[in-house]
């Protein structure tokens, strides 16, 4: 860097470790309920973090990531995301 | 092939418009605001009638509105807004995450008086208080000032040693309602104004995380960078209006302006509309004998300490004329030149007038009147006009 330039920036580069993992913030887990899923896939859009994915049609929750905030089954339309107490 | 180039006759807030769209700016979020609300009007007119492609963001609040070209300009795209007043004021918050994540915006402001008592008319109050926060700040005289000073302070703040907002200011009603004749480049300008080359931005391809939580060491490092980014502004703000000079034909000297100084023994200093009456004030001070000569300050931040000590070391008397005051200490141009005389132990004598505080004219006369009584020393040292008779 010369003298002439810009040196600090208030950036930080995102990395996934084991701090990243805000699944163990959860006390509440969802569960699918794949025999009631009609594949609407709204939960897919209304996860905040997005944490469910599609996988082979189907919708698919990465509990590395879900906090367990309860948005996903209280939006489904056919009630079929049951919250589960984990601890 | 014809030169995009033409003299038009228009306000100052036509001026910004017309400069914003000759630098092609993309996205410009605002909220009305007497004085400031014909600049965007402006705009969004050049967008329907298909002279500028760009997105007009119509938003609930200033506050709003600087967030919102915040998030344009993180994206990597020019973005422009525009307020006044108690606008500003409400936009104080993202001015500073304007300047602090780096963000070279460009915003006009109309300087207008903050209420109560309800004042839709000239002040430098507005802008005042946001002087301390990063941004390069400009004033401008007169319309050409205004669009000149509109595409220099992009080139300047987009500029990667500098890579800080710009505020160009124009006073209330003098300039953005008043219409006299002003040169614009046209196409032009986007020789002197090439495509902006952000030093960050937000990319899904190469994430980053802008305000991450920071130590306070490293954030004090943050801060020096900013520090040294402006002072290093002067330079490239002279670089930029010599480029601009050559290329349009213009004639400015840098950070401040002087006029008939290289003899005089009484230096005007001044912003704005004021300072360029005061060259009027000059040239009626000068036919009854007395030496006197102007100084306005074009760019206010970085405060032009080195050009200001360069023509007052050989005057005797200073006379800074402020619209607006921090209240409870001086004014705001002679706090900040009040140091530089002292640290280059100027041997002067200095008066801070108060003049054209909520919109009140000032008029040559005035600043005769003003500047006679000073050389004869019968002006307080810090002095409102006209406050003898309330």
């Amino acid at each position: 860097m010369t003298e002439d330039t810009v040196k600090y920036l208030p950036l930080s580069k995102p990395k996934i470790g084991i701090s990243g993992k805000t699944g163990s913030w959860r006390i509440f887990a969802p569960e699918i309920n794949y025999d009631k899923c009609v594949k609407c896939y709204i939960c897919v859009v209304v996860c905040p973090e997005a944490s469910i994915f599609i996988e082979n049609d189907r919708p698919k929750i990465d509990y590395n990531y879900c906090k367990g905030c309860g948005v996903c089954a209280r939006e489904c339309p056919v009630n079929a995301i049951n919250m589960r107490r984990e601890r | 092939m014809m030169s995009e180039r033409k003299v038009i006759i228009d306000t100052g807030n036509s001026a910004v418009a017309y400069a914003v769209k000759d630098a092609e700016a993309k996205v410009i979020a605002a909220y009305p605001i007497t004085p400031q609300t014909t600049i965007v009007e402006k705009i969004a007119q050049f967008i329907e009638y298909g002279e500028m492609d760009a997105k007009m963001i119509r938003v609930e609040s200033e506050h709003s509105a600087m967030a919102a070209i915040i998030g344009s300009e993180a994206m990597g795209v020019r973005s422009f807004t525009a307020t006044s007043s108690h606008g500003l004021a409400l936009m104080h918050e993202m001015l500073w995450y304007a300047a602090n994540a780096r963000l070279p915006v460009v915003m006009a402001v109309a300087n207008r008086t903050l209420g109560p008592p309800w004042n839709i008319w000239a002040d430098w109050g507005d802008a005042m208080a946001d002087r301390d926060i990063g941004w390069i700040i400009s004033w401008a005289a007169n319309n050409q000032e205004v669009y000149d000073f509109t595409l220099i302070s992009y080139r300047v703040a987009e500029d990667k040693r500098v890579a800080l907002p710009a505020m160009v200011n124009l006073e209330a009603f003098v300039l953005t309602h008043t219409s006299m004749p002003f040169e614009i480049c046209g196409k032009e300008a986007r020789e002197f104004l090439p495509e902006y080359d952000p030093i960050w931005k937000l990319d899904p391809d190469d994430p980053v995380i802008m305000g991450n939580i920071f130590s306070p060491a490293d954030t004090m490092k943050l801060r020096w960078d900013m520090w040294e980014s402006i002072k290093r502004a002067r330079k490239v703000i002279l670089g930029a209006i010599q480029e601009y000079n050559e290329m349009f034909n213009r004639d400015y000297e840098g950070l401040i302006k002087t006029y008939r100084m290289d003899d005089a023994d009484y230096a005007i200093v001044s912003m704005g509309t004021i300072g360029e009456e005061a060259e009027v004030a000059v040239d009626a001070l000068r036919e009854e004998g007395l030496k006197v000569g102007a100084i306005r300050i074009n760019f206010f931040r970085p405060f032009p300490r080195e050009d200001l000590v360069n023509v007052l070391n050989s005057v005797s008397r200073i006379i800074i004329i402020e619209r607006s005051a921090s209240l409870g200490a001086y004014g705001q141009i002679l706090q900040d030149l009040g140091p530089t005389i002292l640290l280059e132990k100027l041997q002067v004598d200095v008066n801070d007038v108060f003049m054209g505080i909520g919109g009140t004219d000032v008029s040559y006369e005035d600043i005769v009147n003003v500047v006679k009584r000073a050389i004869k020393g019968e002006l307080k040292t810090l002095y409102w006009y006209g406050s003898e008779n309330w």
